[in-house]
């Protein structure tokens, strides 16, 4: 298939660990302990085990998944919240299909559905608008969730509901920021990463230059990656290659999608409808300051929150639960108390099992022979 | 000589018991299927065993419930699934398929010309499977209880003398063969049903395969295991496998038989081709000694043309799958929990 095979071709993928065997052996082996490169987005995460990416490179450079997978880190009381408005008698609740799973601290949207909630799965934003004039004699809320990859679309359809004059369609706002959060990682004590794969679809939208922080302030050098499997490849080698030669920077692996200033119109837009939260809740990791984004007042006529009052409790985590710690690359899925045990994707404790994307989803689907082998019975 | 059926749409009468369900059968129901026998309107139908004896010395039975959602779609549609379908259970099991049965729970307001062609279908299907829909049932159920049309069918078949398939029986050493191009069913539904504002040229895959299945008999007596691929995809039959004969099965990526066009909708929509439905592929397990002459005999026949030989079984992992990707890698293909959901980014 054009423009897909060209970046999964093996004989590139061989060339390239070759490099990065080189280039490993002038990091001193004091700093291979071994090295931990984050990926923060879960579409790295699931190229990287679909690929068996990790079992081509050399045991003393790891990947450690990042918190990139907006399913994963929503928290309990936000899933409760989408049940409450789902079982509203006159909601349609339009959601994307992977979230449907996520456990809230009673049921998932997927058992309130069967439950008798009108939940319905879309593919776009815009499909939820359409189902709104479809449907006008009922309110549809759609469940808006992601980093600022899907906020555009979310915006754009606020600002197509309000020029058509939709009364009967709302938002749930979940959407988070990918900054923040990638500073409170870099700001927790147990951290120990040394590089980071950029976000390829996020930057897309905010372009290359807010992450300038991460190699000024933190002293990591980060690549921004695309999510073909020679991208993760290409990516972690730039890393490397940084590492090698003693620089820090921002480097763009994925130049044919991501613009060094972003998307300007994709920006306008989220200005137009969203502003930051003060902070928002994230599972696993706590509350992150500014790490949210809510409906501005001038929208607020399409804001769920606002015109059906949420039950807004925040609920724990599951105590056994290690999400938060998987989440900052400080143990591994495996190593958690609850993994492939209380914990599997039929029955998800944590939401990092719960998508495709989530790390420790992953592992249990496409990594379980490598745990196997690395873990002694 | 019974009455035309004069309705345009199905209505709770015809499921009532009286003269229009007569009416529907006689015109609608034998007319598609024929009358086997001179006695067709008696409770059960009955089949003469010294037929079946020659045949073999086993009966295999299944049932099966078609439920799809569009009735009609690129390549089939729901009758000509429901008899390849239970068609392909009985010869994935070795099996000869000879009776099917025909249950149908219709929803009021059908049309009848949906019927009508629905059945044509069957007929059709049944024609090219060398069976007879031999006994049958209607049920009518009111607007909103059923999704247009229900269809359940059973099927019986004679598994000759020496033949034992069994999903359980593959053992290290053996070839894994596939019949065909993966995930052409899956994706031909999916784009039918026309929610993803996405135009691709797929049909479903929907045919039979007890030719195929005769052929790979007759050039392997001793074939180990078969299945048909349908929902959870190629992967869910080689887990299985692995599981039941406490075995590992390694398959390669590159050696997948795959169209274009179907790669592409995966790649656009995130979904596995692994996990894709099929409705005319097979899995099968061969002794490795046997696998060439296994796979020409599949070659030769039109429902296996495109077959190819996909990996082997191993010792180890035990009860596992993994795939060699065509990139390099190594992943494990896990059994699918729930139904693939489209991932958000």
């Amino acid at each position: 298939m054009r423009y897909v095979d060209e970046f999964r071709d093996p004989a590139k993928a061989r060339a390239l660990v070759q490099d990065i065997e080189r280039l490993l052996r002038r990091i001193p082996a004091s700093r291979r302990r071994p090295l931990q490169v984050m990926e923060v987005c879960g579409g790295h995460t699931h190229t990287i085990f679909r690929y068996g990416i990790q079992q081509m490179l050399p045991d003393d450079i790891e990947f450690v998944h990042g918190p990139g997978c907006p399913v994963c880190v929503l928290p309990m009381g936000r899933v409760d919240d989408c049940v409450a408005l789902a079982e509203r008698p006159e909601v349609i609740f339009a959601t994307f299909g992977d979230a449907m799973r996520v456990p809230g601290s009673r049921k998932s949207l997927l058992k309130a559905k069967a439950e008798g909630a009108d939940v319905r799965m879309v593919y776009s934003p815009l499909d939820a608008l359409a189902m709104a004039r479809k449907h006008p004699d009922r309110e549809v809320i759609f469940f808006g969730l992601g980093f600022e990859t899907t906020m555009p679309s979310t915006a754009m359809t606020l600002i197509q509901a309000r020029a058509q004059g939709v009364r009967n369609f709302s938002l749930f706002c979940n959407h988070i920021t990918i900054i923040p959060t990638i500073k409170a990682i870099l700001d927790s004590p147990d951290l120990r990463l040394d590089g980071f794969l950029g976000p390829g679809h996020v930057s897309m939208v905010i372009g290359t230059r807010p992450y300038e922080f991460i190699a000024r302030h933190y002293g990591r050098p980060i690549a921004i990656a695309g999510f073909e499997p020679l991208d993760i490849l290409q990516s972690t080698w730039m890393v490397l290659k940084q590492m090698a030669g003693g620089r820090c920077e921002v480097e763009n692996q994925y130049g044919r999608v991501v613009p060094t200033d972003g998307n300007a119109r994709a920006l306008g837009a989220i200005a137009e409808v969203f502003e930051l939260r003060e902070f928002f809740e994230w599972r696993g990791l706590g509350s992150i300051d500014h790490s949210g984004v809510r409906i501005r007042a001038e929208y607020a006529a399409f804001d769920a929150e606002r015109r059906f009052g949420v039950p807004n409790v925040s609920i724990a985590d599951p105590r056994s639960c290690q999400c938060g710690e998987v989440l900052k690359g400080v143990i591994k899925p495996h190593q958690c108390k609850v993994f492939g045990t209380a914990c599997t994707p039929e029955t998800p404790l944590g939401s990092l099992m719960v998508s495709s994307e989530g790390a420790c989803a992953a592992y249990h689907s496409y990594g379980r022979r490598a745990v196997t082998e690395a873990v002694p019975a | 000589m019974s009455a035309q059926v004069r309705d345009s749409h199905i209505n709770l009468s015809h499921g009532g018991g009286g003269r229009a369900m007569r009416s529907l059968i006689d015109e609608v129901f034998l007319g598609a299927f024929g009358k086997p026998h001179a006695d067709a309107m008696q409770d059960s139908a009955t089949l003469a065993l010294a037929d079946m004896v020659r045949h073999g010395d086993r009966l295999a039975f299944t049932t099966d419930s078609y439920v799809v959602d569009p009735l009609f779609f690129p390549g089939a549609d729901i009758g000509a699934l429901a008899v390849a379908g239970t068609v392909n259970d009985l010869a994935v099991s070795g099996a000869r398929p000879m009776f099917l049965s025909c249950g149908m729970v219709l929803e009021e307001g059908l049309t009848l010309e949906t019927l009508r062609r629905v059945t044509a279908s069957m007929r059709r299907m049944a024609e090219r499977a060398g069976v007879s829909i031999v006994t049958g049932d209607t049920k009518v159920v009111e607007r909103g209880a059923a999704d247009k049309l229900f269809i359940n069918t059973s099927g019986i078949g004679v598994i000759p003398a020496g033949i034992t398939i069994s999903a359980a029986a593959a053992r290290p050493g053996d070839a894994v063969i596939l019949s065909g191009a993966l995930g052409e069913h899956g994706v031909a539904i999916l784009i039918a049903r026309n929610q993803l504002a996405l135009d691709a040229d797929v049909e479903s895959d929907c045919r039979p395969l007890h030719e195929l299945v005769a052929a790979i008999l007759r050039a392997c007596p001793s074939t180990r295991c078969l299945r048909d691929a349908t929902r959870g995809g190629i992967a869910t039959v080689l887990n299985e496998f692995a599981s039941s004969s406490g075995v590992g099965i390694r398959i390669r990526e590159n050696a997948l038989p795959m169209r274009e066009t179907v790669r592409g909708a995966c790649e656009i929509l995130g979904l596995d081709p692994l996990y894709l439905a099929n409705e005319g592929k097979l899995v099968a397990v061969v002794p490795g000694q046997d696998a060439d002459r296994a796979l020409a005999a599949m070659r030769a026949d039109p429902a296996g043309a495109d077959a190819a030989i996909i990996g082997e079984v191993t010792r180890d992992p035990n009860g596992m799958v993994v795939m060699q990707t065509a990139f390099g890698g190594e992943r494990i293909v896990d059994m699918l929990v729930g139904e693939q959901l489209p991932r958000i980014c």
